[in-house]
């Protein structure tokens, strides 16, 4: 256990080393400026309440999941591949399993700061009031560490790894973008598109975030349903990860 | 230049820095007893064969290599050793222990310095040094004073700051090797030590082995240069297509496969294999080659001498000692250098 700290550690170094990106600018331009011509052209402005605050916490759990998404693939992918630091890491006493788990919390260091950085921006423009919403962070930060789990099992998997990123862009960070009820209610959408929005975790996260930021309505089994799929996603996740690591450690 | 005390064990007087309980897990090894016990050791890759059964014994306080050409199985069994890659076949303890089942009890004793170098570019190198330590659960203290240590050891100091992608590559190279050195191990392994390094970086490199093997540390080395096996190794085993072909010490190998001295001699295009016959005549053996002809014998002079009585007036001679690749050559059929 303390050698997964360590190893959290070392890769705080790497990745903080790098540039912290500001996806702040995105809440406000688009929030604001968007929000202020929904609220315009409609009395009741969307699901109830101002554009802004329906869009805050889609954003909230948005950014989470990308950031996550990045500080898991591209770890991974160096460890493996193109610096093979994970082979260092092998020689000495930890395992695979140390080393996939600590990757892991890893990248879900910057996802806690970037987290609560947002959760104040919202407050401050009062898109949000009280304490409930805070917990839209944990919840936040659940989803994007179930998803990352995923992508951990996927990047460590992956045979190919040359056009992994571009696919991964194409094909899930685009449509987890676009078609997971983000910027306006996903049930506006045709329902064959919708089926996206279900499978995203984007969307599992902003209906949950949404509920505990502004009382969106959702059903118990329907917020039990939100957390039962993460919950799945996290197991499945780090579970094959774990094994994907070992054996690929192993060759 | 101070000979640097690297080992816990030669501090008399000074209570071991060395974590207590980490020193305990290993039972103690007398000079000269086997650390490493191999039997009929097996590594397949579906219908491909690395390594093919193999037994070998590594003795502490010696420099133990495995020579033989690219693909021959060294790296495969080396990484067997260093309880990274599970075993097809056989069996292997190191340290008394299986690594199948105390992998992570045998690496803490280990110190492994790849072929390619996997540092961690972004970080700075005493970074490097100091994340590894961490991964070994050594304590920040202890740590700390290793690596002003082994900087000197490795003639960094000045680097210490310094991101590890702005280095040279014997730079990185020298800090591999310290930082393999960080747990104090009981067994230094190296793959391929010097392969893609200038001839000066070598003979820095080859110095500091030395001195290593100096202070009792156990040394494990792959190689394909024969000069390198004859300078480091007091123990060696040639290796070809996942077999041993002969184990021995390197004059022992000279002495068993070879003579004492080698005549290289040309005849320019076509005339070495005509006169193959004529030469055989003349010495123990020969060895005929694209571009040459080696004649073995005691003394190459003589030897000369007695070709050219004989009315053969070679183009070029040489005459050399015996070396492993000659003793590679007779074992094989091939050159260890393709």
């Amino acid at each position: 256990m303390a050698a997964r700290i360590r190893n959290i550690s070392q890769w705080k170094i790497s990745i903080l080393s790098a540039s912290i990106g500001s996806p702040l600018f995105y809440l406000l331009s688009v929030g604001i400026g968007v929000g202020s011509y929904v609220n315009k052209n409609s009395t009741h402005g969307i699901d109830g309440v101002k554009y802004l605050t329906f869009l805050a916490p889609a954003l909230l759990a948005q950014v989470a999941i990308q950031d996550a998404l990045s500080d898991v693939t591209l770890p991974t992918l160096q460890g493996f591949k193109w610096e093979k630091n994970f082979f260092a890491m092998n020689a000495t006493p930890l395992t695979g399993r140390q080393i996939a788990l600590g990757t892991w919390l890893a990248g879900l260091v910057r996802v806690c700061i970037t987290v609560t950085c947002y959760i104040a921006v919202m407050y401050c423009f009062q898109a949000i009031h009280g304490l409930r919403p805070l917990l839209a962070t944990l919840t936040a930060l659940f989803g994007a560490a179930s998803f990352s789990a995923i992508m951990l099992w996927a990047t460590a998997a992956v045979k190919n790894d040359e056009l992994f990123l571009t696919i991964v862009q194409r094909i899930i960070i685009m449509p987890l973008f676009l078609f997971s009820g983000t910027f306006y209610p996903l049930s506006s959408m045709p329902i064959y598109l919708q089926w996206i929005g279900w499978l995203s975790p984007v969307w599992h996260s902003t209906e949950i975030g949404r509920w505990l930021t502004y009382h969106h309505h959702l059903s118990s089994s329907a917020i039990a349903f939100h957390f039962l799929y993460f919950a799945t996603l996290l197991t499945c996740g780090l579970t094959l990860a774990v094994r994907a690591f070992e054996r690929r450690l192993a060759k | 230049m101070s000979c640097i005390p690297l080992l816990a064990s030669e501090r008399e007087g000074q209570s071991s820095r060395y974590p207590a309980d980490m020193s305990q897990r290993v039972e103690s090894f007398a000079i000269g007893e086997p650390l490493i016990e191999a039997s009929g050791l097996q590594k397949s890759y579906g219908d491909f064969t690395a390594v093919a059964g193999i037994d070998f014994e590594v003795r502490k306080g010696e420099s133990f290599g495995f020579l033989g050409p690219n693909g021959a199985g060294k790296s495969t069994t080396m990484r067997i050793i260093a309880a990274t890659l599970t075993r097809s076949g056989g069996s292997i303890t190191i340290l008394g222990k299986d690594p199948e089942v105390q992998g992570p009890e045998i690496r803490a004793h280990l110190g492994v310095v790849p072929q390619q170098d996997n540092l961690d570019r972004a970080l700075t190198v005493e970074d490097n040094l100091y994340i590894y330590g961490r991964y070994f659960g050594l304590p920040k203290k202890f740590i700390r004073e290793k690596i002003d240590e082994l900087l000197q050891f490795a003639q960094l100091e000045e680097k210490r700051n310094v991101k590890v992608e702005a280095l040279s590559g014997g730079m990185m190279r020298r800090l591999t090797i310290a930082r393999a050195l960080i747990n104090e191990p009981e067994i230094l392994m190296l793959d391929e030590p010097t392969t893609g390094l200038d001839p000066q970086a070598r003979h820095i490199l080859w110095d500091r082995l030395f001195r290593l093997k100096e202070q009792g540390v156990t040394l494990l080395i792959t190689t394909h240069f024969m000069d390198e096996a004859e300078q480091l190794c007091d123990r060696l085993v040639v290796m070809d297509k996942g077999t041993i072909m002969a184990e021995d010490s390197p004059a022992g190998l000279i002495k068993k496969y070879s003579t004492k001295e080698v005549l290289e001699v040309r005849f320019g295009s076509g005339r070495n294999v005509e006169l193959a016959d004529t030469l055989r005549s003349l010495c123990e053996r020969i060895e005929v080659l694209p571009d040459r002809v080696l004649m073995y014998a005691e003394s190459g002079e003589d030897l000369l001498h007695t070709l050219v009585s004989a009315g053969v007036q070679p183009l070029t001679s040489l005459v050399r000692r015996s070396s492993l690749e000659d003793v590679f050559l007779r074992l094989t059929g091939r050159t260890l250098v393709e």
